[in-house]
């Protein structure tokens, strides 16, 4: 399949500019009209260590990083070679060549940088270009860039080799170095770019393989996002106006793009002290009447779950962002998993409820973000976004226009004064913010500074004015309302079409899978369906309320269920079974918690050991685990 | 009319508006000290001319934090030792409102310690009252971070081990730009100080003494006291740090020794609160937020605008 998709790693060290070099090259081939995606591993370091940024571009949809990869870049990695002598454990200066080579495909291509590199370290290596049949070139690109002046350019000089080798455009690359500097710098960048690109024409015979770009077109503009580009610019379209927050890897990134942007739209963002204070900031913001979010990964929100419970109790709108990384306790900061699921759905004390959404893919993440603020505003109830450290990420393409939506500030259920003065008050004239009666469970909200509207907000259980109450009958009204919100959530939640499925509609197989997984799982689903068997596949993007009618409906159709999760004890397969009741025969599950995500291949293999009924275990670092009944 | 008309109100307040007529009488102990904290705000938000509606007050977690129970406003009672992260985004979500938060010594200096530190640090623009016993009260009597070195309770049988917080020290060191002491026995300089703190640009720790007549018999009921700005034994420059800062020692040093001093310590005037410094820095806006959403001219941007740069 090497003519049909570019799969092009670079490798290096932290802080040697791969992230960005990767940005730019992948959104040069999303320019020429390709659809691309981008992958991205890295250690919890700064400087130095083993980092790669994969970029899967292809004419066909693109969901899933794929199965290995058929170009390397290999730059080396500076900072191995900067401190003393000993610093660093185990053969970190060759790493990014030698820790590549075996997701590498059969035929695949090989630049490295000569100037850092010496494939003498590495064990075997001609052995193993012969035998694979890969293509090297041994490029001196430190060299090159250090000719027009500087040593860091060897990332564009590794870009212009790459461009000669599969035969791209280098307009593309010029113009975004265009986009990105000037002056000097541009020039110096530009010379590296074609020096490069002539040296391997002149070289090397680039025909004698198969690695070259797709050919691509796209219809209209495309734009390239990241799940969190999709988080935060959904809250920022639905009128969110500040965001408090605590450093934490992969939260950050959501963090840091509002920050970024917050100034320029008229609002605020807040770094405070810990998680507590973000979470509680958030709640006075909404408290005080703005569209607020905070958010963090697993350690951090842990810290979150006191001002969530509050702002349940005291009906105060807020939207939490949980993206999800290895665990437990600090686990792999830069890894992910999917297994805070329980955590997010569960954490806080007494009776609680929330509303838990969980995307798929970065259009996902936008579009149930700004459903998140409109049903915490409408319903006055806490709502998380739950995603993970692979989704928060990786970048994918996506039409510009898909962006040019209408904004919505509205505040929801929340009154006006004028509304206010026409609210139910009390015989003694006081507003009934938490009103036993309204039939959706929502009562009036009224924001601190209106006229005629003022109450006490009070995480202990209280009366509809307000007060502090231990009442009986009060406590069971309160109650009782506040599971009515919940149940209008999920009524209104139902009339929309949730949760589509994908694959054959006959089908008697079924993968299902939630959040980050799902593009992966898809791509399964079209290998396997395109090798004979028949396979179905159900996304579930929607935790809390379970989307119950939808999921029963799929599993009800098959015979037997494979539940794909980057988890080690199946919590979405037992969060399926708790809300169903049922499937405990059907269901079966593969679980992984490596620090990887699934590859497609991986899924197809053990989708084909469970319809064949064999009792292979699976070839990869992965876990098939029998239904209950099996 | 205004989408927050309650707030700027100029008229004249009768402290008795901020009396909640229908509400169960508190339930505080007979002679508790919580009593001349709720005279003394009352009284400091009628003579500020405030309009209860424009008034949010952030409570924590205790005897302190029925304090809006009593007390008739926009109120946040929220949990242990966080009104001060809640009562900073209010305010900073609606610069316009009178933000004050209260809690008690547990509540201020244990559990919310670090959001003490940091809301004194930032300066935001409002109020914080600390009640302080120098005991759990609610809890039942136990030790808290200003109980005196030895103080026996059902925590700490054998006596505390631990040397107090200094609150007063604390609060300056952390950054407050308006740091006093009064005290529940002294309703008339509890009112001027509460007034003064409230006009204050910044942020304003009164740590306010309170006496606990069940958890705490053993110890003063902080009278005598002196009032150190009506003493001509204490003459020091209210606006010198390293002067209110020997006073602050001196004051705390004493408070367990049995003279009770109080009055102003520090009072920094021309920094700017922390509102002020981040609309100077361009990371706030002018108006305040909260009114944008009910501004039907409000103009929304759009990811549109910033969406070119994935292009």
């Amino acid at each position: 399949m090497t003519n049909d998709e570019l799969i092009w790693r670079i490798a290096g060290g932290s802080g040697d500019g791969i992230d960005s070099t990767s940005q730019n090259f992948a959104k040069a081939l999303m320019r020429s009209g390709l659809n691309v995606f981008t992958h991205r591993h890295y250690p919890s370091r700064i400087r130095g260590g083993h980092t790669y940024v994969e970029i899967r571009a292809s004419d066909e949809n693109v969901r899933s990083r794929g199965d290995g990869y058929n170009f390397l870049l290999s730059l080396g990695d500076s900072f191995a070679r900067n401190p003393k002598e000993g610093a660093y454990y185990g053969e970190e200066e060759i790493k990014p060549l030698s820790e590549n080579l075996d997701e590498l495909r059969e035929g695949g291509v090989i630049v490295y940088d000569s100037g850092l590199l010496d494939t003498d370290d590495i064990e075997n290596f001609d052995e193993r270009v012969e035998e694979n049949n890969w293509h090297v070139y041994d490029l001196d690109l430190r060299g090159l860039a250090k000719e027009h002046g500087r040593e860091i350019m060897r990332n564009t000089a590794g870009v212009g080799a790459t461009a000669a080798i599969i035969g791209f455009d280098l307009d593309y690359i010029e113009e975004l170095m265009a986009d990105a500097m000037s002056g000097d710098i541009l020039d110096a960048n530009i010379d590296v770019l074609r020096d490069a690109y002539e040296s391997v024409q002149e070289d090397y015979d680039v025909d004698a393989h198969d690695v070259s770009v797709p050919d691509g077109s796209h219809e209209e503009e495309q734009v390239l996002v990241s799940g969190s580009h999709g988080i935060a610019y959904g809250a920022l379209d639905e009128g969110c106006r500040f965001i408090s927050g605590y450093p934490m890897t992969p939260w950050t990134d959501v963090f840091t793009i509002l920050t970024q942007l917050m100034p320029d739209v008229g609002g605020i963002s807040e770094q405070v002290e810990d998680e507590i204070a973000a979470a509680a900031l958030a709640v006075g913001a909404s408290h005080a009447g703005v569209k607020a979010m905070s958010g963090s990964s697993g350690g951090g929100f842990a810290l979150m779950s006191e001002p969530l419970g509050l702002a349940e109790m005291t009906e105060t709108p807020l939207v939490l962002v949980e993206s999800m990384r290895a665990g437990p306790s600090t686990g792999m900061p830069t890894k992910p998993e999917q297994a805070d699921l329980e955590h997010v759905l569960y954490t806080s004390q007494g009776d609680s409820h929330r509303v838990v959404f969980a995307p798929s893919d970065p259009i996902e993440c936008y579009e149930q973000t700004r459903k998140a603020f409109q049903v915490a505003w409408e319903y006055q109830i806490p709502v998380m976004v739950i995603y993970d450290q692979k989704l928060s990420g990786e970048y994918r393409n996506v039409p510009a226009s898909f962006f040019d939506q209408e904004a919505n500030p509205s505040l929801g259920s929340t009154l006006t004064e004028d509304e206010i003065a026409e609210a139910a008050h009390d015989e003694f004239g006081k507003f009934e913010r938490f009103r036993h009666d309204p039939e959706n469970g929502v009562s009036p909200r009224s924001i601190p500074g209106q006229k005629g509207g003022h109450f006490l907000a009070t995480g202990n259980e209280h009366t509809p004015e307000g007060h502090i109450s231990e009442d009986p009958d009060n406590r069971v009204n309160q109650m009782d309302r506040r599971l009515r919100k919940m149940r209008t959530i999920r009524a209104d939640l139902d009339e929309d079409e949730r949760q589509d499925t994908y694959g054959d509609a006959d089908a008697d197989f079924g993968l299902v899978s939630w959040g980050s997984q799902t593009g992966t799982v898809e791509e399964a689903v079209d290998r396997l369906n395109d090798s004979g068997y028949s396979v179905k596949a159900l996304s579930v993007s929607e935790m809390a309320p379970f989307p119950e009618r939808k999921v029963r409906e799929f599993l009800d159709s098959v015979d037997e269920a494979l539940v794909v999760e980057m988890s080690t004890t199946a919590q979405f397969r037992g969060h399926i079974q708790k809300e169903t009741g049922d499937y405990g025969d059907l269901l079966s599950s593969l679980l992984k918690y490596n620090g990887n995500p699934f590859e497609p291949a991986e899924i197809v293999e053990a989708a084909e050991i469970e319809i064949e009924d064999r009792l292979d275990e699976p070839s990869s670092q992965t876990r098939l685990e029998p239904a209950a009944g099996d | 009319m205004s989408a927050f008309s309650a707030i700027g109100n100029d008229r004249e307040v009768d402290q008795n508006e901020f009396t909640p007529g229908i509400e169960p009488q508190p339930t505080w102990c007979p002679g508790c000290g919580d009593f001349g904290v709720l005279k003394a705000l009352k009284g400091a938000m009628a003579e500020l001319g405030k309009d209860p509606e424009e008034v949010l007050l952030c409570t924590g977690i205790g005897c302190s934090g029925k304090l809006n129970s009593y007390f008739d406003s926009y109120g946040f009672h929220t949990i242990h030792g966080r009104s001060l992260p809640v009562a900073r985004a209010a305010k900073l979500a609606n610069s316009d409102l009178e933000v004050v938060a209260a809690g008690g010594d547990g509540d201020g200096y244990g559990i919310g310690g670090n959001h003490f530190m940091h809301t004194a640090r930032e300066n935001h623009d409002m109020t914080y009252i600390v009640f302080n016993n120098e005991v759990f009260g609610l809890t039942k009597g136990q030790t808290s971070p200003t109980s005196p070195q030895g103080h026996k309770s059902k925590t700490q049988p054998e006596g505390n081990a631990k040397a107090p917080i200094r609150p007063l020290s604390l609060g300056l060191t952390s950054g407050a730009s308006y740091v006093a002491r009064t005290a529940a026995v002294n309703p008339n300089q509890a009112k001027e100080i509460l007034v003064e703190a409230m006009e204050h640009d910044g942020f304003s720790h009164v740590d306010f003494l309170t006496q606990c007549p069940t958890w705490n018999k053993d110890a003063k009921q902080y009278v005598p006291y002196v009032d150190i700005q009506d003493s001509d034994d204490y003459d020091f420059d209210v606006s010198d740090r390293r002067e209110a800062q020997e006073m602050m020692h001196e004051t705390e040093d004493a408070l367990y020794e049995g003279t009770v001093l109080t009055g102003r310590y520090y009072v920094e005037e021309g920094r700017r609160s922390y509102q002020q410094e981040k609309r100077h820095r361009g990371s706030m806006p002018e108006q305040p937020l909260a009114e944008r959403y009910f501004d039907d001219d409000a103009e929304w941007e759009r990811s549109f605008d910033y969406i070119d740069r994935h292009k």
